[in-house]
């Protein structure tokens, strides 16, 4: 679709980019403006909303629980879905074609509906009430998807690469290291950030598996602020943007990366 | 070896839980009510397919969400995409940021359209203000708006992700075919049915099949907008399980739905599959 005039791109994405920020825009005025105020401008700005939040609502607490989720769910999804994609694309053995059918079923696993009996599984495990339940679970509902575009990714890289390392004298490993992990880095980025942010914003499991307002993660807190008796916008708005500044700062410097890793992973297989 | 963590993370915690759920199904399990637990054979498929209007109206609940919000979400993704897939100034940035809502979570996008739609504070009191609207319009209360209003504040943040899927596999098409039929004095819609559409065949099966599955398994959105209300209108299925395990506490008649769900899922997935012949080259 080459050569679209000017007034064809600009007018349709200028009315999209207005539904997509207006709302951003909102959260923002509520965010800053004093109580009470009705202002479309915040001025003067005011942190007295953040101050509510963080320090009186606990989101200082909520913050680094998502972060030490989130991170330890990244690390966690990118190692095992890195060893599990190069077998996948790399090694021939029994039961393949059946594991990559599995991970194409647990799609359709509805996590909402894996509750029951994944908390009888932390319980017994004595997981129940602890962050670990949140990365465990995440990592799982993350790894399917990880893999797919992982190995899809490996299997894009010429084999004759790795050969050539080999002849060279590399090991396995450092072959790998040295000539398939730098051409990886898109791929990572993407199953990364998705793992990162998937449980960031992870909201079921968090509500279900923890009890204690100390282990609260900020979607949960976020949802407590969100409560029938909740009148105070300000505070709102202001644990929104909280819960929002992680996500949307990774996804910024993600963006171009995410396009890239997804055209060459997971679209082709 | 380099399987193995992968393997024993899935069967532990996605395999063995969903065997589990299977084996509940057929049990009376209600946390309350310990002296009536035992094996109840298919006493759970007969109540909820017999005796629930429930489980009926959330699953018709379910299948319209689901097909309003992925027929939507789809139409203005690829609008999208091929928008920002141009060149013109300021792509770069226009692209980060519509895109953006994808990154935010369902509790978040609540809260962001709980202000919006507040009848006191939201937007609609300032379009009032202008006279474009009248007074005290409160959208998630109102029973004829609420379905709207959710599918608008989905949509939000639904979108982004068909432009991105649509938008990294648009750019694989090689620019040799356009130009090639540009030569020939093909129109822009010919070429966008004849090279576009047939391209991205498979990342729009496969975009659409997954959108569905996590549409119709969406709980946090619906969970913290409506709450299921008013009088279940908006209650999902996965939805009216959370609620059945988590108020009633009736473990078995909830894994039971659970797995109503999940049959119906793989059914629907094996059957789009098949009938839109994934992967067979056009």
């Amino acid at each position: 679709m080459r050569g679209a005039s000017r007034w064809q791109i600009y007018v349709p994405l200028g009315l999209y980019l207005l539904f997509t920020l207006v709302p951003f825009y909102w959260m923002l005025v509520f965010a800053f403006r004093p109580a009470g105020s009705t202002a479309i401008v915040p001025w003067p700005i005011t942190f007295e909303h953040f101050d509510t939040v963080w320090n009186g609502m606990g989101f200082a607490i909520f913050f680094q629980n998502s972060l030490l989720v989130g991170i330890a769910s990244l690390v966690a999804t990118t190692i095992v879905a890195l060893a599990g994609g190069y077998a996948l694309a790399r090694y021939q053995f029994r039961g393949k074609g059946a594991f990559m059918v599995g991970m194409l079923c647990t799609q359709f696993i509805p996590g909402a509906l894996m509750i029951i009996p994944l908390f009888e599984i932390f319980r017994t495990l004595s997981l129940t009430n602890s962050l670990w339940s949140l990365v465990i679970a995440e990592t799982v509902f993350q790894l399917p998807l990880s893999l797919i575009l992982i190995s899809g990714f490996i299997r894009n890289i010429p084999y004759e690469l790795e050969q050539a390392a080999w002849v060279d004298g590399c090991s396995r490993l450092r072959g790998f290291l040295a000539v398939i992990l730098p051409l990886l880095r898109p791929a990572l980025v993407a199953v990364g950030s998705f793992a990162f942010i998937h449980s960031w914003n992870n909201f079921l499991f968090a509500l279900m598996f923890i009890n204690d307002q100390e282990k609260f993660t900020v979607p949960v807190g976020l949802a407590y602020n969100l409560g029938e008796n909740s009148v105070d916008f300000g505070a709102l708005a202001a644990g929104g943007v909280v819960a929002a500044l992680p996500v949307v700062i990774v996804f910024a410097f993600i963006q171009r990366y995410l396009v890239q890793g997804l055209s060459a992973g997971a679209v082709k297989g | 070896m380099l399987i193995a963590p992968s393997l024993i993370a899935m069967l532990g915690f996605l395999v063995y839980p969903m065997a589990s759920v299977i084996y509940y199904s057929l049990q009376h399990y209600n946390v309350t009510k310990p002296w009536d637990n035992g094996f109840a054979g298919l006493e759970n498929f007969r109540r909820l397919l017999f005796e629930d209007p429930i489980f009926w109206q959330s699953l018709g609940f379910s299948v319209k969400w689901v097909v309003v919000e992925v027929v939507l979400q789809f139409l203005l993704g690829l609008a999208l995409a091929l928008i920002v897939n141009e060149s013109f100034i300021g792509r770069a940035l226009s692209r980060a940021l519509v895109f953006s809502p994808w990154a935010v979570s369902g509790v978040l996008t609540t809260a962001i359209w709980v202000l919006l739609y507040n009848p006191f504070t939201g937007m609609s009191r300032y379009l009032a203000d202008m006279g474009l609207m009248e007074y005290g319009a409160a959208p998630l209360a109102n029973p004829d708006t609420v379905f709207w209003a959710a599918v608008v504040a989905e949509l939000w943040r639904g979108v982004p992700f068909f432009a991105i899927l649509l938008l990294a596999d648009l750019q694989s098409v090689s620019k040799d075919l356009y130009e090639a039929a540009a030569v020939d004095g093909a129109s822009r819609m010919r070429r966008f049915v004849h090279i576009t559409l047939p391209h991205l065949r498979d990342a729009i099966i496969l975009s659409t099949l997954l959108r569905s599955v996590w549409e119709f398994n969406n709980v946090d959105l619906l969970y913290t907008l409506t709450g299921g209300g008013p009088a279940h209108q908006t209650t999902t299925l996965p939805l009216y399980v959370a609620q059945q395990a988590a108020q009633s506490h009736d473990f078995g008649y909830a894994t039971a739905l659970t797995t109503v769900a999940f049959l119906i899922l793989t059914f629907f997935s094996i059957a789009y599959l098949r009938l839109s012949k994934f992967g067979a080259k056009s």
